[in-house]
C-alpha cells in the first residue's frame, strides 16, 4: 500500500463568517435564476411584453381605467408589481422544489452553512434579481413616457410594497414548494402566476375590475399591484395593502413552516 | 473519536479510530447509507446515541458541521450549475478551503470544469461529490459508495486519494458494496447486512483462516447431482465443500499439493472441465459468504 503524506488535506475546518456565507448563496442563487432561460422569460420578458403591448394597445384604443393619470402611469407600476410577484413566487418556488429533487438542500444541509443563512440567502438572491428587473422594467416605462411621483416618499412606500410583497409571496412559494413534488410544483407555480395575472389585480388596478376589485384587493396579487401603484402615483405607503401582505406573510409562513420538509 | 449507534434498521455499535480508514461493508439495502446519514445528522435515531467527534449530529449540528465532509450518494447539485462553480461556491462557505483547481486537477476534473452539471458523467458527478467533501479541510468525511459506477481508472485515483487523505491525518468513513475497495483501502471493515453488524475486524484478521487454504473450482457445465458429495469423499474427512452456486464450488482443507491433485483427478472421473481452478487465501467474499450464505456483487 503506497501511502504518501503531502500536507495537502491536513485537517483545517471552520466555516466562513456567516455574511460571508449568505452572499456566496445570494450570488449564486440570483445568477443561476437570470442564467435560466425559462426563469428570465418569466422574471423579464413576460412583464416588459405586457408592458410594451398593454400601452400601445391601450393608447390605440384609448383604454380608460377610470383614472385621469395616464395609461403607461398606472400600468409601469402595475408590471413592476408583476415582476416581484413572479420572482418571489412562481421562479422561487420552482428553483426550491427542483433543489429538493437534486438533493441541492440536502447537500448545503451538510454544509457550514444554516438553514436560516439558506433563507437569507434565497431573499436576497431576490432582491438582486428585483433590481435587475426594476432596472429593465423602469427603464422601458421611461422610454414609454412613465413619470413616477418624485421624492422620499416615494422610495419609502415602494420599498414597503416590495419588502411586503416579497415575503407574502416567497412564504406562499416556499409553501408550494415544500408540499408538492417538483414537478407539479412548476405546474402549480405557473398556474397561479397566469390566474394572479388575469385576474388578480396586479398590473391592473381595482377599478379595472368593478365589483370583483373588492374582493382582488384582497388578494396578494391585488394588494401588492395597489401598494406599488400608490407609491408612484401618489407618493405615499398605501398601509392598508401593505397590511394585506403581511397578513398573506404571516399565513405563508405558518404554513410553510408546518409542512415544508427540507429534503 | 467514537459514536455508538442504533438504528432504526437494528442495533448496531462501531466505533472510528482517528486517521484511519472505516469501511461499512455490505450488500444494497443492508443499511449502509441510514448508518452514514445517522452519523451525518440527516436521521434521528429511535434510539440509541451517536457521537461524532464527541457531539451529537443533531442536537450539536452547527459545530459539528463545518468539521465533517459529505460525500452523498448521487446528486447534489443544481442542474444547471458548472462543475467548477459548484465547487467554487462549497468552498466560499469554508473558513480555510482547499486550493479548488488544485484539488479539480487531482480529481481530474479540470477539463470538465465549464460542463453543467446535469451534462457530467456519473464518474465526473461522484468526483464532484467527492471534491465538495474535501474542499473544506474536514477532519473527518464520510463518503457514501465513493466508486459506484467509476471506470477502473477512476476508481484507483478515488483510492489514492482516500489513502493520501489518511496519511494526512483524515479520518474517513466510507460505504461500499465492493469487496475489493474494502479489501484495499479500509483500516477495518464492518460488515453489515440487514441492518445488523455481522463481523468486525481488519482485513487481515477477517479473512485469516490459519492454515488452511481455498481452492475454488469453477467448471464450463453445471455440475452433476451429487458432485458436492462424490468430491467430498474423494478428498476426505478434514475437507470441507460448498456448492456456491451451479457452476463453482470451494474447498477449504489442507494447503498442500495433495489437495489440488485429487481435485483434479475428481474432474477427469467425473469428466467435468474445469474453467479455473484457484487456490488462494480466503477473501472477504468468502468470509460474507459464510456469515450471511448469500454473495455480494461482484466488482
Amino acid at each position: 500500500m503506497s501511502e504518501v503524506a503531502t500536507g495537502t488535506f491536513t485537517p483545517k475546518p471552520g466555516g466562513a463568517p456567516i455574511t460571508q456565507q449568505v452572499v456566496a448563496q445570494a450570488l449564486m442563487e440570483a445568477k443561476l435564476m437570470l442564467r435560466n432561460g425559462e426563469q428570465l422569460l418569466l422574471a423579464v420578458v413576460i412583464p416588459v411584453m405586457v408592458l410594451i403591448g398593454g400601452v400601445t394597445a391601450g393608447n390605440a384604443i384609448d383604454l380608460d381605467l377610470g383614472s385621469d393619470r395616464g395609461l403607461v402611469d398606472i400600468l409601469t407600476p402595475g408590471v413592476l408589481a408583476l415582476a416581484i410577484m413572479s420572482t418571489s413566487f412562481t421562479s422561487l418556488a420552482i428553483a426550491t422544489g427542483f433543489e429538493r429533487r437534486y438533493g441541492v438542500i440536502k447537500r448545503l444541509g451538510a454544509s457550514p452553512l444554516p438553514r436560516t443563512g439558506l433563507l437569507a440567502g434565497k431573499v436576497l438572491a431576490l432582491g438582486c434579481v428585483q433590481l435587475v428587473q426594476l432596472f429593465i422594467i423602469g427603464g422601458v416605462g421611461q422610454v414609454l413616457g412613465w413619470t413616477p411621483a418624485a421624492g422620499f416618499g416615494t422610495v419609502v412606500a415602494f420599498f414597503l410594497a416590495i419588502a411586503g410583497g416579497t415575503l407574502a409571496f416567497a412564504a406562499l412559494g416556499l409553501f408550494v414548494a415544500g408540499v408538492l413534488r417538483a414537478e407539479a410544483t412548476l405546474a402549480a407555480a405557473n398556474l397561479i402566476y397566469l390566474l394572479l395575472l388575469a385576474g388578480g389585480a396586479v398590473v391592473l388596478p381595482l377599478t379595472a375590475y368593478g365589483a370583483y376589485g373588492d374582493v382582488a384587493r384582497w388578494l396578494p396579487s391585488g394588494a401588492l399591484g395597489e401598494a406599488v401603484r400608490t407609491a408612484f402615483l401618489d407618493g405615499a405607503p398605501a398601509w392598508r395593502d401593505v397590511g394585506v401582505l403581511l397578513a398573506w406573510a404571516l399565513l405563508g409562513s405558518t404554513l410553510t413552516a408546518r409542512t415544508f420538509k427540507w429534503e | 473519536m467514537a459514536y455508538g449507534d442504533k438504528t432504526a434498521v437494528d442495533g448496531l455499535t462501531l466505533s472510528v479510530a482517528e486517521g484511519s480508514i472505516t469501511a461499512v461493508l455490505g450488500p444494497n439495502g443492508a443499511g449502509k447509507t441510514t448508518t452514514l446519514e445517522t452519523c451525518e445528522g440527516y436521521r434521528k435515531p429511535q434510539q440509541g446515541t451517536v457521537r461524532v467527534l464527541g457531539l451529537d449530529p443533531i442536537a450539536d449540528r452547527k459545530q459539528l458541521l463545518p468539521r465533517i465532509g459529505v460525500m452523498l450518494q448521487g446528486q447534489g447539485a443544481w442542474s444547471g450549475v458548472r462543475a467548477m462553480e459548484m465547487l467554487k461556491h462549497i468552498s466560499r462557505l469554508h473558513a480555510h478551503p482547499l486550493d479548488v483547481d488544485e484539488l479539480a486537477e487531482r480529481l481530474g476534473l479540470g477539463e470538465c470544469g465549464r460542463t453543467p452539471y446535469r451534462r457530467l458523467s456519473g464518474g465526473q458527478q461522484q468526483r464532484l461529490g467527492l471534491a465538495m467533501a474535501l474542499v473544506g479541510r474536514p477532519e473527518l468525511v464520510f463518503v457514501d459508495e465513493p466508486t459506484a459506477g467509476m471506470d477502473p481508472q477512476g476508481r484507483r485515483t478515488t483510492w489514492e486519494l482516500l489513502r493520501e487523505l489518511r496519511a494526512d491525518g483524515v479520518t474517513v468513513v466510507l460505504t461500499t458494496h465492493y469487496l475489493e475497495e474494502a479489501e484495499e483501502l479500509a483500516d477495518q471493515v464492518h460488515i453489515i447486512d440487514r441492518g445488523r453488524m455481522i463481523a468486525s475486524g481488519s482485513p487481515l484478521e477477517l479473512t485469516r483462516g490459519g492454515a488452511t487454504a481455498t481452492v475454488r473450482l469453477v467448471v464450463t457445465k453445471p455440475f452433476p447431482p451429487g458432485a458436492r458429495e462424490s468430491l467430498r469423499k474423494a478428498l476426505g474427512e478434514d475437507t470441507e465443500v460448498t456448492l456456491l452456486d451451479e457452476r463453482s464450488m470451494r474447498v477449504t482443507g489442507r494447503a498442500d499439493p495433495t489437495t489440488l491433485a485429487k481435485v483434479s483427478r475428481w474432474c477427469e472421473e467425473n469428466d467435468v472441465l474445469p474453467e479455473s481452478l484457484t487456490l488462494g487465501r480466503r477473501s472477504l467474499e468468502d468470509v460474507f459468504l459464510d456469515l450471511t450464505g448469500e454473495k455480494l456483487e461482484h466488482v
